[in-house]
């Protein structure tokens, strides 16, 4: 087991170098001068290559990235080119939104998907089944930035139950925050619920044929209980390895729903400092956004290993 | 009480099922008629296709849902068919216990042996976890598990498909059923390990005085471990009895095929195997009369106008067959090969 973790950590390690790398050249080879773009098109090139001297942006690329590198591992990550403060605390105030956003979106996702993937493979075939199948099929084809429209218009126009948009922080207690978060996390999950409910149904379905449903059934199990106690762990490999990549999916989701609710969060200020190019706050949340990714997709590695006895041997 | 002992274990009258397949509705399994003493043993042979496994699991009520049963399966005297699942459960695995093919695959790969083993005993015998355990360990010493005590904690995937065979025998039995169906129990198994496996359960069967029903496409597996046979083509029994009188009497053009086209030792080098012509018919398209009708060597119109009856050809022997008198002139059987 130790020796399991200890390699998937290495392999992580690895994952956020290449991914810093990736990050920092690309973001490098972009067109346009952070000095130019700050300073404005008529500015004088003095001027400009003096603020460029002064954001270290006339340093050699090497020695560039690896300041970026210490600064992230000693927690400095610079200032930001627009707002002047540092970028570790807008990103942290960011958060403060993000996060419970992308765990309430991942909440009903999950919730959703395997309500619905249980209760499809259980009734396969079957009314059910292909009613709640057909409406994943449309939960697939939706754009969520559109769904999120018609929730807004249901939601806070007709009925008026919730917000259009803004967030109101966690002052007033935890309620009036997850209200406003209520209807991005909703839109955000129903693609990855449909997505996540066909997975989970196939792959229910898949480990009900397996032969040791039928010797569970063969010691008098009744369905429900081979589907609980003997099928539905079986099951949770394909399961949760969609779910770790749909958590990618849902962070780059919330670039586009942030702005549809106005809500300040980590997606919204990427967003708005790629079209400031503050090129220094985007590449820090975007290796921010990677390192979520990779270690979320690292937990999903080490769950395998105990839900299934099999993997620790596989994997040594 | 009293009357248990001569009335049979269980009694399957004129067993019919009908499955849904890919090629449409199919009668896999018609006619079946047959009853079990306690302590008795059947064998079903046959090749694959032929409706053994589909009797099996009617009598487990472990068809699919699409399956359509008629017919009567009584156990003690109380009737199975179209029993409620609920009621089927408190049955299975209890009474009724079964032991699969594939011993590599019928043990759930998340659960410890231990537990899969105690599963039984905590549901029908209300057994606790500590109970449970000791009965498990106990059990797995039983079917010849080495060192059971400190491996019951083990997942299956560190076991050999012997060993995992000697588990699912051990999870059969834990509650003493009074019946076991061994669905091919050795056929995934290296040759070696079959014998032994036979060997255990033919014990188990006789201390436990069970009843118990074999299933094997293997004449020989057959021929030492059953008192009673029967054979089954294109989902009907075509000849049944006590296993002596069959092996020395085969009446059906389709079993002395069967035992023709076995593998013998010493035999030529470049001997070719005796085969049956054609192939198994698809159940769902099987042929008017006679089911082997389309296969069988000594085939005349009257075969394939109607399904032959039963005819008995020696003391509970029954062959299902109008051309006996051709058939069994030749004198097939263990005695002439």
């Amino acid at each position: 087991m130790s020796v399991f973790v200890l390699r998937r950590l290495l392999t992580l390690l690895a994952t956020l170098v290449g991914a810093s790398l990736i990050i920092f050249l690309v973001l490098d080879a972009l067109p346009g001068n952070a000095a130019q773009m700050l300073m404005g098109a008529d500015a004088s090139p003095d001027a400009v290559r003096a603020l460029t001297a002064k954001l270290g942006l006339d340093q050699p690329l090497a020695i560039r990235y690896l300041q970026w590198i210490k600064g992230l591992l000693i927690g400095d990550l610079g200032n930001s080119y627009v707002y002047g403060t540092p970028v570790a605390g807008l990103i942290a105030e960011r958060l403060v939104l993000t996060i419970p956003l992308a765990i309430m979106s991942m909440a009903i996702t999950v919730t959703l998907a395997l309500s619905a993937g249980i209760y499809t493979a259980a009734n396969h075939n079957k009314l059910g089944d292909v009613g709640v199948m057909s409406l994943t099929q449309v939960g697939i084809a939706l754009p969520n930035f559109w769904f999120a429209i018609l929730l807004v218009l249901l939601f806070a126009v007709r009925l008026q139950w919730l917000s259009a948009g803004g967030f109101a922080g966690w002052e007033d207690g935890v309620w009036p925050g997850v209200k406003s978060l209520l209807l991005p996390a909703v839109s955000l999950a129903v693609v990855q619920a449909a997505i996540l409910a066909r997975v989970t149904r196939s792959a229910v379905l898949e480990v009900l044929r397996e032969d040791f449903v039928r010797t569970a059934r063969a010691k008098g199990l009744g369905k429900r209980e081979v589907l609980w106690s003997h099928v539905l762990r079986n099951a949770m490999i394909p399961v949760m390895t969609v779910m770790g990549l749909q958590f990618a999916n849902l962070l780059a989701g919330t670039i586009v729903i942030e702005n549809v609710f106005y809500l300040p969060g980590l997606g919204r200020l990427i967003f708005q400092s790629i079209a400031n190019r503050d090129l220094i706050v985007v590449r820090n949340c975007v290796m921010l956004l990677a390192t979520m990714v990779v270690i979320v997709n690292f937990v999903v590695d080490v769950l395998y290993a105990l839900i299934d006895p099999r993997i620790k041997v596989h994997d040594l | 009480m009293a009357e248990r002992s001569t009335m049979p274990l269980i009694e399957v009258d004129n067993l019919g099922v009908r499955l849904n397949t890919s090629r449409g509705p199919a009668q896999a399994v018609r006619g079946v008629s047959f009853s079990l003493k306690r302590g008795e043993t059947l064998g079903l042979v046959g090749e694959s296709g032929c409706g053994k496994s589909v009797t099996a699991m009617s009598l487990m009520g472990l068809l699919p849902d699409s399956a359509r049963v008629t017919g009567s399966i009584r156990l003690d005297g109380n009737e199975l068919a179209g029993l409620a699942d609920a009621d089927y459960c408190r049955l299975r695995g209890n009474r009724i216990s079964m032991i699969f093919q594939e011993p590599m695959t019928a043990l759930n790969p998340m659960h410890t042996i231990g537990n899969q083993v105690a599963e039984p005993l905590r549901r029908h015998k209300k057994y606790s976890a500590g109970q449970a355990r000791q009965e498990a360990i106990a059990l797995l010493d039983r079917v010849g598990l080495p060192d059971p005590a400190r491996r019951i904690d083990a997942y299956p995937h560190q076991f050999s498909g012997g060993q995992r065979q000697r588990i699912t025998i051990a999870m059969a039995l834990a509650c003493e059923p009074d019946l076991l169906i061994a669905d091919e129990p050795t056929t995934a198994l290296d040759v070696t390990i079959q014998g032994q496996i036979l060997d255990l359960i033919a014990d188990l069967v006789e201390e436990r005085g069970m009843s118990m029903i074999l299933i094997s496409h293997d004449l020989g597996v057959i021929a030492e471990n059953v008192q009673r046979m029967m054979v089954m083509y294109g989902g009907t029994v075509v000849e049944s009895g006590p296993t002596d009188e069959v092996f020395r009497r085969m009446g059906h053009p389709y079993t002395q095929g069967l035992f023709r086209a076995r593998p013998k030792l010493g035999a030529r080098k470049g001997t070719r195997l005796k085969t049956i012509s054609g192939t198994v018919p698809e159940l769902a398209d099987l042929p008017a009369g006679c089911t082997f009708s389309e296969r069988c060597p000594l085939v005349i119109d009257a075969c394939r106008a109607a399904l032959p009856p039963m005819a008995d050809v020696g003391p509970g022997h029954g062959v299902r067959c109008i051309r006996t008198d051709v058939s069994m002139a030749a004198n097939v059987g263990a005695l002439s090969a």
